[in-house]
């Protein structure tokens, strides 16, 4: 049975929520996530992406013969991914410095190829929409919430501002690697224990 | 037969949309990217150059050709008078060119200040062509003219000790900046006429 549009949309938000419930995409989860704003930043370039190659693809699903979708898809991908990288360039160019080369991987994002392979190519256009709307609103908020979490321990700030002014011991493993993944870890275990309520 | 022909042209289409779309974007975008990379990237060594002029100088800029080669000159207005340009000019080093901003004061052809933009020196040494000030500040208040060379090559430049090649790659690109100052120094005066309200 085929869901509303507001399924689809809502779906992205908690119950297929990247990257803590399909787990895709980690590279740029664990890369980028460093402070909230590089979170959001990240989150909704991929956002942009999403919803233009799944629209895209959707509308196109008749007439992309099957044998060659993967290539299609990554030509539409490549070329909306271009487009954001020149929209950052040209308007928020200190954020495109510090996200430097994940925004031209986001190409080969699991997600966005992801979606366009299981959802927009089977089907119709507003169902895409949504789809790759409440994905990438759900891939922002969870990088945005990592971002937060990590840069309150890790720096001490919020979107730069200093919280717990110049006494604070900064956490500092949390801004490095390892501790992108035990922040994910927990974060997943957390919403985990609230889901299965 | 006919399904391999059908591959192929919608690739073709697929890939000549993109190609399209890019290059609309890329139009659009393209003067506004050229300033924020100036702004973020170049702006801090020019306004460094051209301290106290009253005037944003990656606003006031113009090109000129030098060689089929544009060069972006930066103009410095100081107590009303656009009399100061600043323009970059690369040198050989150890690792690769050495980026040279250098500002000039076209009444009296003197250097007002030399700043090193990009390098790809051995850090700690040949990069102290761009850290340690001293070596830069030789140069201010010297005539610009197209023999600049370090001491052991019979010159006026004190070398950064360790870093012969990297010092000669600074004044080899000073020396290549006087070259050009000479050259076009008409037009130069002609262009910064324009800025003088």
């Amino acid at each position: 049975m085929a869901k509303s549009i507001t399924q689809e949309f809502v779906k992205g938000l908690w119950d297929e929520i990247p990257p803590f419930r399909l787990v895709l995409g980690l590279c740029p989860v664990l890369a980028v996530t460093t402070t909230v704003e590089n979170g959001l930043g990240m989150g909704l370039a991929t956002t942009f992406v999403l919803v233009c190659s799944n629209m895209l693809v959707s509308l196109l699903r008749d007439i992309i013969p099957s044998k060659v979708r993967i290539a299609c898809f990554i030509v539409i991908i490549a070329t909306f991914v271009t487009v954001v990288e020149l929209l950052m360039q040209a308007f928020t160019y200190p954020l495109f410095l510090k996200l430097g080369i994940f925004i031209p991987l986001i190409v080969v994002n699991c997600i966005v190829l992801g979606r366009s392979e299981a959802f927009a190519f089977k089907n119709p256009v507003m169902p895409s929409l949504a789809d790759g709307l409440g994905i990438g609103i759900g891939f922002t908020l969870s990088l945005a919430a990592l971002g937060a979490v990590r840069e309150i321990l890790g720096s001490g700030t919020f979107f730069n501002i200093s919280l717990f002014g110049p006494s604070f011991q900064p956490f500092s493993l949390m801004v490095e690697a390892p501790g992108a993944f035990i922040c994910l870890g927990l974060m997943l275990c957390i919403m985990n224990l609230v889901g299965n309520k | 037969m006919r399904e391999m022909i059908k591959m192929v042209v919608i690739i073709t289409i697929l890939c000549a949309f993109s190609g399209g779309l890019l290059a609309a974007v890329r139009n659009g975008t393209k003067d506004k990217i050229e300033y924020q990379q100036l702004k973020f990237v170049k702006g801090p060594a020019i306004r460094e150059i051209l301290k106290g002029s009253s005037n944003d100088p990656i606003v006031d800029r113009f090109k000129l050709k030098v060689d089929d080669a544009e060069k972006s000159f930066f103009v410095g207005i100081f107590d009303g008078n656009a009399d100061t340009v600043a323009f970059e000019n690369f040198g050989k080093g150890f690792g690769g060119d050495i980026g040279v901003m250098l500002g000039v004061n076209v009444k009296n052809d003197k250097i007002v200040a030399v700043g090193v933009t990009t390098h790809s020196e051995t850090p700690g040494v040949g990069s102290k062509a761009k850290t340690d000030l001293k070596f830069a500040a030789q140069f201010a208040g010297l005539l610009l003219n197209e023999d600049f060379k370090v001491k052991t090559d019979g010159g006026q430049v004190d070398a950064i000790s360790g870093a012969t090649v990297s010092s000669r790659g600074v004044c080899m690109a000073v020396s290549e900046a006087g070259k050009i100052y000479k050259q076009l120094k008409p037009r130069l005066i002609n262009k910064l006429s324009e800025f003088n309200k």
